[in-house]
């Protein structure tokens, strides 16, 4: 197992540099000089031509990319070009914004994903088979910032439950330790914040958690079906045993390893930042962070940003394919 | 072992479902008894009762990239740097007539090349030090060391930095405490109007010794109303109450937040919902629905702006001056400014606004006549019409709420003269620098003044010295660029203004452009807010800003 784990992180290094240097050349290939972007509109043409030269810009590319690569070796990510900060320090409030919506949306996802396929899956071509699947074939369509506005105009504005943007309120603000609200909150013992923490939440939880759910019922289901029909599911029906339990303990362990894969690889995505719903929230997430950076043309924020998230993906496939032995011991790795 | 495994996480499920109810009925809680205004609010809005006092949230576009001022030329740090800092001079309320700020007097020397301020005594910075004459002397031989990256607009608007030819300032000095002159190598007319632009607002020198450049980006000191307290990136940042601010009574609130809501849409509905007091970037077309809801109150900010349709002449048929003047007679503006705009815009004539002094009133510009474009074609030798590209803006602007739709009502118009345009778009980084490099054959864009001078949206926009950068068109004229260089130096505002006006001639009979909209940038804020006089630069000082919650 061990021995498994550390071949599977080394071979992670190619992927890893393959990535950065893919990201490199494409950055590069795109037009808009970042000097010109950073100086605005009103800058002189030598005064552009000397800070691309000072940013390094003037060098070949592959110059440009072994620099680069240096840096990070040692630990250093760069820094922004436009606003001056270390990316390793600036990146971290982004990351763990994002981090905090996507389990909160991820829980919502699996719970009610899960729960939707086991039921349509015990109930085959009931009512409740037939409404859940179109809704979660609905859900898979859906266009978030339409589903995201929708809902800050029914329960904020109509309703008034729940407020329509942000991570907190800032009549009351958060004192960040962590940046993960809700655990910055709890140490506190800040339980209005915390309060206000989670109901900030549940809006983009649910935009976010609307395609993994869906994603998840409809395999969970498919897998369950499958499952169903195996011999020692049968044996467990005939000797008796309350259904409840023949689904929950004997056939969802069984059904549940490629739910797993998409968990895993659902996760990842939602880690790389939500663009869509992080603006419609204005959810200060590392897709804007990212997304914000292309637009000032902020390559070692592009550069580091795509790393980091790349890196999340990565070790949180390789978190899956770990845990799939534990699930079932039959698969072994050594 | 793991079946309990299942059962603990069964058990957070729960736990997590019971959480996300009690938060959902709590806020329906909040909704019965406080009502109105504030369903996002914690404890705090209890002090808001009284009508000054408490806390301001203002939510804008986007997050500030520094909260240096003078080391960015991005609009939204000023938003917030006009609140925490003061500059020598500064505008007037809702206009860009200088008056006193830290300098309650000011002289200027007969040759126009000495100015010496007056400064106010017993202003202190946030962090106790004193303001003096000394202080503005190194703020700004902070600037004159520094180079065009670390300090942009000083390059932009003093001619570049300490030994450069056209560095304008040569000395900056401490005649006693509070006596600074300026002296200047050659005269500026527009000089006093720079040192009230936000990016000569004047630091605590402490300050900047203490965290360095680029960690003062994120600690600012200045002697402003409000002093900095916190900074959520993309998120919100909080200034409060300067308790000593030399000036009696302001501010009158404690806190402002500035919230970062990117989407218009969303921000709009921040502000229905009670989250926020005041948003900026108002779409036009949600105008009425501001002024139809009771709790809320439109504002409109003073134009000071341009949205034009640039023509690039070295491209053909754009070359051509006759082709230029029928494009101009083809577009309806007050069409687009009706759909578009929903009525918060004037036709422009000029490139610059009516506003702005030094503005031709006699020039009548072109008016809507198809008929008279397609003579004009004729002339040109394109009676059959042409293909050309129309580029369109990705993003809206103060100056274009929305530039795809503008350009496909451009293209019907164009279609009526035989012109045939095909929309073009690019992100806006690629845009802006694939137009500057001369590769849109016709390009909307816009301006927005800095400091409510000619020479800023004239020379800047349309002179030969700045293409490549803010002259997308790439027209030149030499007879044009003698008039601007002669009002940059004369001092004596009338002459100026002649000069500004015998060189609007020119570009309207040369038709660089299709000048379309000087916009109206729309507020909203809540019914009680009252003391905001929005400034046409685009950043407000909120120090006089009120809340009357009821």
């Amino acid at each position: 197992m061990l021995s498994y784990t550390l071949k599977r992180i080394f071979q992670l290094i190619p992927v890893l540099l393959g990535m950065t240097f893919i990201v490199s050349m494409l950055i590069r290939a795109i037009p808009g000089n970042p000097a010109q972007v950073i100086l605005g509109q009103q800058a002189t043409a030598e005064a552009v031509q000397a800070l691309t030269e000072k940013l390094g810009l003037d060098k070949p590319w592959y110059i440009q990319y072994i620099d680069y690569l240096k840096g990070i070796l040692t630990g250093d990510l760069g820094e922004s070009f436009r606003t001056h900060a270390p990316v390793v320090e600036e990146i971290w409030p982004y990351l763990a914004a994002t981090v905090e919506l996507a389990v909160f949306a991820m829980i919502i996802a699996i719970f009610i994903g899960i729960n939707a396929g086991i039921v349509s899956a015990w109930f085959q071509n009931s009512w409740f088979d037939y409404i859940a699947m179109v809704l979660a074939l609905v859900g898979v369509s859906m266009p978030i910032f339409w589903l995201g506005l929708l809902g800050q105009w029914g329960f904020a504005l109509e309703l008034n439950w729940l407020p329509t943007t942000g991570r907190e309120s800032v009549r009351d603000p958060v004192n960040a330790i962590t940046n993960f609200y809700i655990i910055d909150t709890i140490i506190q013992g800040e339980w209005g914040q915390l309060k206000e923490v989670i109901r900030h939440l549940i809006l983009p939880g649910l935009s976010l958690a609307t395609i993994p759910m869906a994603i998840i019922a409809r395999m969970t289901r498919s897998s369950m079906l499958e499952v169903m029909r195996s011999d020692y599911i049968r044996t467990a029906k005939a000797k008796g045993q309350k259904m409840f339990f023949v689904i929950y303990k004997h056939a969802l362990k069984n059904a549940f390893i490629p739910v797993l894969t998409i968990i895993g690889l659902q996760l990842g995505l939602l880690l790389g930042g939500a663009i869509l719903t992080e603006t419609i929230f204005a959810w200060p997430g590392i897709g804007r962070y990212i997304y914000d950076a292309i637009g000032f043309r902020d390559y070692p924020v592009i550069q580091s940003g795509i790393l980091v998230v790349a890196f999340i993906f990565v070790m949180i496939n390789l978190i899956v394919d770990l845990l799939y032995s534990f699930i079932d011991p039959r698969i072994k790795y050594d | 072992m793991k079946l309990k495994n299942t059962k603990s996480l069964l058990g957070m499920l729960l736990l997590f479902v019971a959480l996300m109810l009690a938060a959902c009925s709590g806020g329906d809680d909040d909704n019965a008894s406080t009502d109105a205004n504030d369903s996002d609010g914690g404890d705090d809005v209890s002090s808001d009762e009284d009508s000054t006092g408490g806390i301001l949230v203002f939510a804008r576009g986007g997050d500030s990239t520094s909260l240096d001022p003078s080391r960015t030329t991005e609009g939204e740090t000023f938003k917030v740097t006009k609140n925490i800092y003061e500059s020598i001079v500064t505008f007037e309320e809702g206009g860009t007539e200088i008056v006193p700020k830290l300098a309650h007097d000011w002289e200027i020397s007969e040759d126009s090349l000495t100015y010496t301020f007056f400064l106010e005594e017993g202003v202190t910075f946030h962090d106790g030090t004193d303001f003096n004459a000394d202080a503005v002397v190194k703020n700004f031989e902070r600037w004159a060391a520094g180079d065009a990256d670390t300090f942009p607009y000083y390059n932009s608007m003093f001619g570049g930095f300490e030994g450069d030819e056209g560095h304008v300032i040569e000395s900056v000095k401490a005649e006693d405490d509070y006596t600074v002159v300026f002296k200047l190598k050659r005269p500026q007319a527009p000089f006093l109007k720079n040192l009230a632009m936000d990016m000569f607002s004047i630091a605590s020198p402490t300050a900047i010794e203490k965290y360095g450049d680029d960690d003062f980006e994120r600690n600012p000191v200045g002697t402003g109303p409000f002093k900095f307290v916190e900074w959520k990136p993309n998120d919100s940042i909080t200034i409060e109450r300067y308790d000593d601010y030399w000036v009696d009574g302001l501010p009158k609130m404690d806190k402002v937040v500035f919230r970062s809501i990117p989407d218009n849409s969303a921000r709009l509905n921040a502000l229905l919902a009670g989250e926020v007091d005041l948003a900026d970037g108002i779409n036009p077309s949600d105008a009425a629905a501001i002024q139809d809801n009771a709790d809320l109150q439109l504002i409109e900010r003073p134009s000071m702006n341009v949205g034009y349709l640039g023509l690039t002449v070295t491209r053909e048929p754009f070359d051509n001056k006759l082709v230029r003047q029928a494009m101009n007679h083809a577009i309806d503006k007050q069409s687009i400014i009706d759909t578009f705009f929903a009525g918060y815009a004037t036709p422009a004539v000029n490139p610059m606004p009516p506003s702005i002094e030094g503005y031709n009133d006699e020039i009548e510009g072109y008016e809507y006549d198809p008929e008279k474009a397609k003579e004009l074609l004729e002339e040109a030798g394109y009676g059959d019409g042409f293909e050309m590209e129309l580029w369109a803006m990705p993003v809206p602007r103060p100056y274009m709420p929305d530039g795809q739709k503008v350009a496909e009502l451009m293209q019907k118009d164009l279609a009526d003269v035989g012109i045939t345009a095909e929309i073009v778009s690019h992100e806006w980084a690629t845009y802006l620098d694939l137009a500057s490099k001369g590769e849109a054959d016709a390009f909307l864009l816009g301006w927005t003044g800095d400091n409510g001078d000619p020479d800023n949206f004239l020379y800047v926009l349309l002179d030969e010295d700045n293409i490549g950068s803010n002259n997308y068109t790439y027209y030149k004229n030499d007879k044009m660029h003698d008039l601007f260089i002669e009002a940059q130096t004369v001092t004596d505002q009338s002459k100026r203004n002649e000069l500004y006006k015998e060189a609007q001639v020119i570009i309207n009979e040369e038709a660089p452009w299709v000048p379309l909209a000087h916009s109206t940038p729309l507020l909203g804020a809540v019914e009680g807010l009252s003391g905001l006089v929005p400034h046409p630069t685009g950043s407000d000082l909120l120090s006089n800003v009120e809340v009357d919650r009821e």
